[in-house]
């Protein structure tokens, strides 16, 4: 495989297209809402009609789950929603004139029009089966530029340069993770793509792999290159039986294309993905616990340092990045460190995906510069609350916190998401409303961490316990305002000396709630309950 | 190796590369409360019960697995550190169900020992009481899961230095629990040796000698680093 | 070490490889990944899908082919939550408790199928037709309230749909 042969194929596929394009989103969301029946109903209503200037395609996600399966029509970008099966026939009509029986959509709201995309600027567009259809969008391009044209110390250097931080979660530098990576000596290197996506109530990892899974495979293999490894694992969580089968298929297509494996556009550069499917445990998307998953053990976290860029798989040098992260390095090739630099807030570069979801008008994903707020997101693209108000938007899932409505002005950035109390966390971003009481909320995510806690430290395995029972008092209308005052004080000690990040987050929704809905907890206390202490 | 000069509450101590803030504050005499780490086998940093404070970290950092570093400043007995850990204590004390008056470990229990040292003479939390078994089926050992604390030393012990890896944990969170085998009778376990180095690493009455009373069970967890240093010679 | 485990006796339990074609599929996996140890979760992973659950037995029989000690491998099956050490029941619903779903009430989604079941999330029907499990997030949170029957991912669910499916499941007879 060299160059001329992948622009071949890009030039062939593009040669090959159709003038009118009928995109079906089969993406889980839409999936599940029958958009697989639809998009056979669809090619055989284009068969019917008997025109040879129409195509059905099978695209990734389109954004606007909520309202799907959606269908996209080029090129005039007439958008339908909900759509069923039997629409399929009519949609086809309209294309001679007729009138589609399926609701229109809106491309121009600004839940669409609000969007800047890098990372998602295929999902809904190309067909996530096909290798040949991500390589006619310039896909490839990036790893055969970096394997003939730079050094490693020259991508490591452009990626420092773009500003990109993890998406995983916590922001560490990418730029600075790899060039750990790179001085590390082992006898091999690993990398590996972290698509635990434990947060429940997010679901951009999933996407990305389940619309694009060729960018994350692309920028895996451009962070091998750059650090010195020769094997990838993309972590992936068994939820997600549909992004294990589509990136299988990924892999499989790149393999014999030969964009992955052995002397990969015959620069000497070998590099081999294997996928590794997680088996439902939330703390495996710490990086210690994945690389103890990926060994096959219990995936129970250890102490830090050593960290996988120094000893992590099989005591090699790891590289552990997020989808999203990945996900945003072939366009950082291809239009260079200063464009990706000029998205964004002065300490957070680019743009970030996020899943909207909870009691909002219109639910699905997005991807906004880093540095809208929160409002913007909520209330313009995503059109507020139906029936009610925004009472707080949660952020970061069972490690974040809830922001008050009177905080939806906040930037969207790493610095001020933390400092209003909350994280960025990977992207989830549920809206909560007037009807949803927070000592609730604070519980349900309690009752989580409790859940997913591994049970090797103390505080995590009994603090969590303790807490949830603590919470389960106030509920029940029999703590007392020194009960309150011993959960917060435990809160504190959990967060600072749990052994892990599931530990050290698991307080953050109660402490969050506590600062700004702290009267719907003083509400729920009894003073004069009588709650002795026991003697050992 | 070479030396490592740095100070552990305001006193000048001096470790060596590659030893950890618990060995060099033991060399010099500083005491660090600790339940999980057990010398001879492998630090797991798990209990969180050594944790310090280093100056210019900005996390705690546990003193069993973490490094000397030359000119760090280490404090060990901060107003912080003495509230945490009495706080660990109690979680441990509700976790499960200690009754100290009726244990065969009462007076030699690393548990009880911690919570006299520190002080901790009543539990602020509620008691979960869980149901847990007790195992009777070895001819000559038992295991008590009320007194359990999950430290994992006997895990490690049995893996590390006797070689067959009959324990390891089961389930997770609160629900963990210590197995043998396949989470079968102990009797019936096929690894077990009957070595007895699981019972001298217990630092509770979690695991004990069958026919011992209250009180009765002495036990040196220092006997564990022997064997290593004596196996270890031997090569 | 390694002498002390391969002492360790075949249990007269183990299954006899021969005899059950799930034998030699689950073999020809841990063929794949040439008997390594790290390969124990990939191996459980096809056992389940084989054998439904994950008995004693045939965890025995991974630790015995895996040449690792039985303690190991029952810790990491008791560890990973998809991993079920009891058969289920012939058809399943479950419901999503991420958070998405919660916000737009799967509580009353399950409080709904636990009531109409007769019997608590996590567990099987007496008669073995019907398991209600939950989940924590299905990676559908545009549509949530999501519930799966029997492997299929609905949205936008309610508890009057719930239960209509569950009579559905109901009156499927083997
Ligand atoms: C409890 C816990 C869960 C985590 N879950 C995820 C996850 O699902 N996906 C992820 O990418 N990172 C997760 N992380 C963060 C990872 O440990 C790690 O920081 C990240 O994958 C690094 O990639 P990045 O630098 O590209 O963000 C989690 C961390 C903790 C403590
Ligand atoms: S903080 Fe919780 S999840 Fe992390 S190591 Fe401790 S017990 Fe395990
Ligand atoms: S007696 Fe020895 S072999 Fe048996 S469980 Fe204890 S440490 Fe392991
Ligand atoms: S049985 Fe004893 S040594 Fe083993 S985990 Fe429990 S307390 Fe620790
Ligand atoms: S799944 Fe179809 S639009 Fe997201
Ligand atoms: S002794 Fe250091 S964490 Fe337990
Ligand atoms: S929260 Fe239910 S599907 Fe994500």
């Amino acid at each position: 495989m060299d160059l001329s042969e992948l622009i071949e194929i890009a030039e062939h596929e593009r040669a090959s297209r159709r003038s009118i394009r009928i995109r079906c989103c089969t993406a889980l969301g839409c999936q599940s809402a029958g958009a697989l029946s639809l998009k056979q109903r669809l090619e055989e209503a284009a068969t019917e009609v008997e025109r040879q200037d129409i195509e059905v395609i099978g695209v990734g996600c389109m954004g606007l789950c909520g309202n799907g399966p959606l269908v996209m029509v080029d090129p005039d970008g007439v958008l339908y929603e909900h759509v069923r099966a039997a629409d399929a026939p009519s949609i086809v009509a309209a294309l001679d004139g007729g009138e589609a029986t399926a609701p229109l959509g809106d491309p121009q709201h600004p839940f669409f029009t609000g969007q800047k995309r890098i990372v998602l600027e295929h999902s809904g567009i190309i067909d996530p089966e096909r290798i040949e259809s991500y390589i006619a969008a310039g896909g490839y391009q990036a790893l055969y530029h970096v394997l003939h044209e730079m050094t490693p110390a020259d991508v490591i250097d452009v990626i420092t340069r773009s500003g990109l931080r993890g998406r995983g979660g916590a922001g560490y530098p990418t730029g600075l993770k790899w060039a750990t990576v790179a001085k590390s000596h082992g006898n091999r290197k690993f990398v590996v793509c972290n698509a635990d996506e434990g947060d429940p109530g997010a679901f951009m990892d999933r996407s990305i792999i389940e619309s694009d899974p060729h960018k994350v495979l692309e920028g895996m293999a451009i962070a091998a290159y750059a650090v010195g490894a020769d094997q990838g694992y993309v972590y992936v969580r068994a939820e997600y039986p549909l992004a294990i089968q589509r990136l299988q298929k990924a892999i499989a297509q790149a393999r014999r294309l030969g964009v992955l494996g052995a002397q990969i556009f015959d620069a000497g550069f070998t590099f081999r993905v294997d996928i590794r499917v997680g088996a439902g445990a939330f703390v495996c998307g710490e990086e210690t616990a994945l690389m103890a998953s990926i060994e096959g053990r219990r995936g129970q976290p250890r102490p830090r340092p050593p960290y996988p860029a120094e000893s992590g798989l099989w005591g090699q040098p790891t590289l552990i990045n997020n989808v999203e992260t990945y996900a945003n390095i072939a366009p950082i090739i291809r239009h260079g460190a200063e464009w990706f630099a000029s998205i964004g807030t002065e300490t957070s570069k680019g743009t970030k995906v996020f899943a909207l979801t909870g009691k909002i008008r219109h639910t699905g994903l997005i991807e906004v510069p880093m540095g809208a707020t929160l409002r913007q997101i909520v209330e313009e693209m995503g059109g507020g609350v139906p029936d009610g108000h925004v009472k707080a938007v949660q952020t970061g899932g069972p490690s974040g916190g809830c922001i008050p409505a009177t905080l939806l002005d906040t930037p969207v950035d790493y610095e001020s998401v933390q400092r209003v109390g909350s994280i960025m966390g990977s992207g989830g971003m549920v809206v909560m409303d007037d009807a949803t009481h927070m000592v609730d909320v604070a519980h349900f995510y309690m009752e989580f961490c409790k859940d997913e806690s591994c049970g090797k430290c103390i505080p995590c395995r009994a603090g969590t316990a303790q807490m949830l029972h603590m919470l389960d008092v106030i509920r029940a209308g029999q703590a007392t305002p020194a009960d309150l005052e011993q959960l917060e004080q435990l809160c504190l000690m959990v967060k600072e000396t749990s052994l892990c990040g599931l530990g050290q987050s698991a307080p953050n929704p109660v402490l969050s709630t506590l600062k700004y809905f702290r009267a719907e907890y003083e509400a729920l206390l009894n003073h004069n309950a009588d709650r002795a202490t026991t003697e050992p | 190796m070479a030396a490592r000069t740095f100070t552990i509450n305001d006193q000048l101590v001096s470790g060596r590369e590659g030893e950890t803030i618990l060995e060099a504050a033991r060399e010099n005499g500083i005491y660090i409360p600790t339940l999980c780490h057990l010398d001879g086998v492998t630090s797991v940093g798990a209990c969180r019960m050594c944790l310090v404070e280093i100056e210019g970290s900005r996390t705690l950092r546990p003193a069993c697995v973490t490094q000397v570093v030359e000119g760090m400043v280490v404090h060990t007995d901060t107003e912080r550190l003495r509230n945490y850990r009495r706080i660990i204590i109690e979680l441990l004390f509700a976790e499960r169900n200690h009754i100290c008056a009726v244990c065969v470990a009462n007076g030699h229990c690393e548990l009880q020992n911690l919570a006299i040292a520190i002080g901790m003479d009543h539990v602020r939390f509620d008691y979960a009481f869980p149901v847990c078994e007790v195992d009777i089926s070895h001819g000559r050992f038992g295991i008590d899961h009320n007194r359990c604390v999950l430290c994992t030393r006997c895990v490690r012990v049995c893996d590390e230095v006797e070689g067959v890896h009959t324990w390891d944990i089961a389930g997770r969170g609160a629900d963990a629990r210590v197995i043998t085998d396949m989470r079968q009778p102990w009797g019936e376990s096929t690894s077990c040796t009957s070595c007895g180095k699981c019972l001298l690493a217990c630092p509770t009455g979690a695991i004990f000698r069958r026919g011992a009373t209250v009180s009765e069970m002495e036990r040196d967890p220092t006997k564990i680093a022997f064997i290593v240093a004596a196996r270890d010679q031997r090569w | 070490m390694a002498v002390t485990r391969s002492q360790r006796p075949t249990p007269e339990s183990a299954p006899h490889p021969s005899g059950d074609n799930r034998f030699r599929l689950l073999e020809a996996a841990m063929k794949k990944h040439q008997y390594r140890p790290d390969a124990l979760i990939e191996v459980l992973h096809r056992a389940q899908e084989l054998f439904g659950y994950l008995s004693t037995d045939l965890l025995l029989y991974i630790a015995h082919s895996l040449h690792l000690p039985p303690s190991r491998v029952y810790g990491v099956a008791t560890f990973y939550h998809f991993f079920s050490m009891a058969p289920k029941g012939q058809h399943s619903c479950v419901v999503c408790l991420g958070t998405a779903c919660y916000v737009r009430g799967s509580a009353a989604i399950l409080a709904a199928a636990e009531r109409h079941l007769g019997i608590k999330a996590g567990t099987t029907t007496p008669d073995g037709h019907i398991s209600l499990e939950t989940a924590r997030c299905l990676g559908a949170c545009g549509i949530a309230p999501t519930v799966v029957v029997d492997g299929t991912v609905t949205g936008h669910q309610t508890p009057e749909q719930v239960l209509i499916w569950i009579e559905r499941l109901a009156q499927m007879v083997e």
